[in-house]
């Protein structure tokens, strides 16, 4: 029998032992009236303003079951995509729990108003903070529990507290009595929580810091992982929809008659798509005959009341925005720029790009009168769920979002406007008013995606600096232009400020002591954007790694050299960074092959910091990556192997910004690319050796899902430059137009 | 009803002759290990074998395959998990995400069957699966050790303590 064992207060009444799933969705929604998990973690975070609420008592819940066979399951509060958390914070828990490793299960927690990001005050996976923000969190859980555990079996076997060890799930007495945390887990739930109780000191863990493997490897090795896509409700059916080509546009005219005719199709219906469109749902009894039903359709479509982006006539609105001012970020003295002795000018572009996950979106929702049950990959339980309720004409806690293993996700999954689970309630709702009742399945098809918008949105950047004689950046002026990731959205009042988002110039300036003058422009356009794995850096990063290191060869310098000049006697964590990336490379020590040459960028998101060693050579006219070394400060490294794994993945997906195919476009409204095929993807061929350094520290984590990326593309650029001479300035990499 | 020889059973199905035969898998057979990518064989995540061959199974019709043809998907190719490749899968922590990882196995069970001694090159020829985790280094490797006779500490793990730390 499952024993939901650390369980009290307000949330009594899932108390019971067998909770069912649906029992425990109610107390969760019971706690969220009177309950906040105001957990606080000063500075933690980007939206840690959200949290300036008087921080409450916080009281672990259904985060934690001891099993009588004393198998440990740990409710993460995070969506596993890849990047490690269902191994990584049960080990935060069985670290302090001292629970025997073998034992330990990590699940997916649905969502609940106790499972919010301690610092973000929502649930949500982003921002790289699992580990950061709930690194004491999970911790304190597992300590509370080995602490209640002990005070039943003292109290049993009638020995001070004190006395009692604790040793792979097993407590020991001091004369010898023995029992396993599951065999103590009844009593100890009786046991009071303790307000406080005092953590592991580092140099006794035994599990943090050391390179655990993926408790998910192996059902991911033989095909038994269950993904969303792969779960079916009873008597589902499946749907395909038909979106507009432009983005909000509306069916004018549909003629379904084919449609209908294929085996295996259900019903046609119309429904609201997003940002106010309309679209097509074909609903059959499987995939297949919904995609050809989706083919089969005859639609008109109304294009008229919404703008037509185009991508050529977008950059050169761009371009001309750029050379003016926009909205201050941060000023400093420009006037000895026009006397400088060397200049620089420079206009960078980058694409939209698409996220596209392995696993396309997809959603399965059960709507029924009195609630709605939804299964999803969601990476922003809180707000989807809000938002499903709100769809469904629901109150929030109605609504049972249940987390789905996903594979993949970079940021399309959480989405201010939860575009595609919003379309899926519509589609149920549309559904049931045809006189349907089965559960519906949305499919996405990869067409779908890479169509689907919520794009890294486009930027200019437009760059003017100075240097004196000596070398030194006596100026520098800088223009950005592009869409806001957060206006128009809740995040806007945290993220907005004096016109200007917050993701959009994150990553300027820092570390370098440069009198960077900074503005941005804030344009509309009718292509949703969202972020993509780290977000404003990845643009910021490759203007200010290249134009650092074009700044060094101006002033006659190594760009190491130059760097560690230029930082501020703070970044103390840079200089580590990047003195391990340095020395570990060979950089400096160590000639390449002929044709081969060393580039180097560093940058800070998410508060780690990363820096990388490249050899990069062009053969044929095309750039190649073949070698990475990676310095990486993020504290406390709580898995190495994961970290290797975040690092090579971020590196990858950086790298694959470069690559010929890399830019989602547009014309007259319609996006011009559709699959692998047109839309491109890093492939094993393209992959470097990535060899992975971390700077040793104690300090509480730092994130590590998205800072591998944006120093990537800056130095493969870089060493380009020494290869080439030619600076690249356009994203994806083109030497023959550089 | 036409038949398909899955993992060694005989099963029954009803589909539409264009149905590709990853869609009868998954939805037919209830066998949803084997994964829809792009629908276009590009990604690869839908590999299964059709008798011995690594093929795309998001555009091979059903229809076209034969009840006496032997089709394996990622759940047929061992029953626990003990496939030479699966093993090195899970002692190197390939997977991430994951999604692309049955399709990635397949296509390296092929590999390693046909070529017992393959090279980098031969990985680059036959792994033209798409991963957006960037799992591609550990793949690599990990067929290097399946082929090394599947002994997973011959490779070692590429971190295995921090710099400058005792840990």
């Amino acid at each position: 029998m499952r024993i939901e064992w650390i369980n009290h207060g307000t949330i009594a009444s899932a108390s019971a032992s067998g909770v069912s799933r649906r029992g425990f969705m109610k107390a969760g929604a019971v706690a969220g009236g009177g309950l906040v998990l105001g957990f606080f973690m000063p500075g933690a975070g980007r939206w840690a303003n959200a949290q300036q609420q008087a921080a409450k008592v916080y009281e672990p819940n259904a985060f934690l079951h001891i099993a009588p066979d004393n198998t440990v399951t740990v409710q993460v509060n995070r969506l596993e995509f890849g990047q490690g958390v269902q191994t990584s914070m049960p080990m935060l828990i069985a670290e302090e729990l001292e629970a025997d490793w073998s034992q330990v299960k990590g699940a997916l927690a649905p969502a609940g108003d106790q499972y919010k990001d301690p610092a973000f005050g929502i649930q949500i996976t982003g921002g790289s903070g699992s580990i950061a923000h709930s690194f004491t969190q999970y911790r304190e859980i597992g300590a509370k529990a080995r602490a209640m555990l002990i005070a039943a079996a003292a109290e049993q076997w009638k020995v001070p507290a004190e006395q009692i060890k604790t040793v792979k799930g097993t407590l020991i007495g001091p004369a010898g009595q023995k029992a396993t945390y599951g065999a103590m887990a009844d009593a100890a739930m009786k046991q009071p929580v303790p307000a406080t109780v005092k953590l592991k000191d580092p140099k006794h863990f035994t599990l943090i810091g050391k390179p655990v493997k993926r408790l998910d490897a192996r059902d991911k090795s033989t095909g038994k992982q269950q993904f969303g896509m792969d779960f079916k409700a009873p008597d589902s059916k499946v749907a395909v929809v038909a979106r507009p080509p432009v983005f909000g546009a509306k069916v004018a005219k549909v003629d379904a008659s084919k449609a209908k005719a294929i085996k295996g199709v259900i019903d046609v219906l119309e429904v609201k798509t997003d940002r106010g469109g309309s679209g097509v749902v074909v609903i059959a009894d499987g995939y297949w005959p919904a995609k050809t039903g989706r083919e089969a359709l005859a639609i008109e479509w109304d294009t008229s009341a919404v703008d037509k982006v185009s991508s050529d006539k977008q950059l050169a609105e761009y371009k001309a925005l750029s050379q003016k001012p926009g909205n201050p970020v941060r000023t400093a003295d420009t006037s000895k720029l026009a006397g400088a002795a060397k200049k620089i000018s420079a206009v960078y572009e980058f694409p939209y790009l698409a996220h596209a996950p392995m696993e396309p979106l997809n959603c399965v929702v059960d709507l029924r009168k009195d609630g709605c049950t939804v299964w999803a990959g969601s990476q922003f339980q809180t707000v989807d769920q809000g938002a499903i309720a709100a769809t469904a004409g629901l109150k929030p806690e109605q609504v049972v979002l249940n987390t789905m293993m996903a594979g993949g996700g970079f940021g399309r999954r959480a989405v201010p406007t939860s575009d595609y689970l919003v379309e899926a309630v519509n589609i149920a709702k549309v559904w049931q008013a045809a006189g349907h009742k089965e559960p519906i399945k949305v499919v996405w098809s990869r067409e779908d995606d890479i169509k689907g918008g919520y794009y890294r949105p486009s930027h200019v950047h437009r760059a003017n600096i100075g240097l004196d004689a000596k070398g030194e950046i006596v100026g520098w002026d800088h223009v950005i232009v592009g869409q806001s990731i957060t206006s128009g959205t809740p995040f806007e009042p945290m993220m907005v400020k004096n016109g200007v988002d917050a993701t959009m110039v994150e990553g300027m300036g820092e570390p370098y002591e440069v009198p960077l003058n900074l503005s941005a422009h804030t344009v509309k356009a009718n292509v949703p954007v969202l972020w993509w794995r780290s977000v404003g850096s990845t643009h910021t990063a490759f203007v200010m790694e290249t134009l650092i290191d074009e700044a060094a060869h101006a002033a006659k310098m190594d760009p190491v050299a130059y760097r560690q000049k230029l930082m501020g006697e703070k970044a103390t964590r840079h200089r580590a960074a990047l003195d391990l990336a340095v020395a570990k490379s060979g950089y400096g020590k160590k000639a390449l092959p002929k044709g081969q040459a060393y580039g180097v960028a560093l940058h800070e998101s998410f508060n780690t910091v990363v820096a990388y060693v490249v050899v990069a050579s062009v053969k044929d006219g095309q750039p190649k990556l073949h070698k990475v070394t990676a310095g990486v400060h993020c504290n406390t490294a709580v898995n190495p192997l994961t970290i290797e794994a975040q690092i090579q993945g971020a590196a990858l997906m950086g790298l694959g910004m470069t690559l010929p195919g890399a830019a989602i476009t547009l014309k007259d409204g319609v996006v011009e690319q559709q699959n692998f095929s047109d839309y491109t993807v890093a492939r094993i061929t393209d992959m470097p050796k990535i060899d992975v350094h971390i700077v040793p520290s104690n300090d509480a984590p730092t994130g590590m899902g998205e800072p591998g990326l944006p120093p990537l593309a800056p130095a493969f650029a870089n060493a380009l430059f020494t290869l080439t001479g030619k600076r690249l300035r356009k994203l994806p990499f083109d030497l023959a137009s550089a | 009803m036409a038949k398909l020889n899955v993992n060694g059973v005989v099963r029954a199905f009803e589909a539409e002759a264009d149905t590709p035969l990853l869609w009868v898998i998954r939805e037919q057979l209830a066998l949803t290990g084997t994964k829809y990518g792009c629908g276009v064989a590009q990604c690869g995540a839908c590999t299964v074998h059709i008798d011995g061959q690594p093929v795309r199974s998001c555009v091979y019709p059903a229809s076209a395959v034969t009840p006496e043809q032997k089709i394996v998907t990622i759940e047929g190719l061992s029953s626990d998990g003990s496939h030479p490749i699966q093993k090195a899968w899970a002692a190197l922590d390939v997977p991430q995400c994951g999604f692309c990882q049955s399709g990635m196995i397949m296509a390296a069970a092929a590999l390693v069957r046909d070529k017992p001694q393959c090279t980098d090159a031969d990985i680059d020829a036959a792994m033209t699966n798409i991963c957006r985790c960037g799992t591609y280094n550990r793949v690599r490797k990990a067929i290097h050790v399946a082929v090394r006779g599947g002994d997973p500490a011959a490779a070692g793990l590429a971190i295995e303590r921090i710099e400058g730390s005792k840990a």
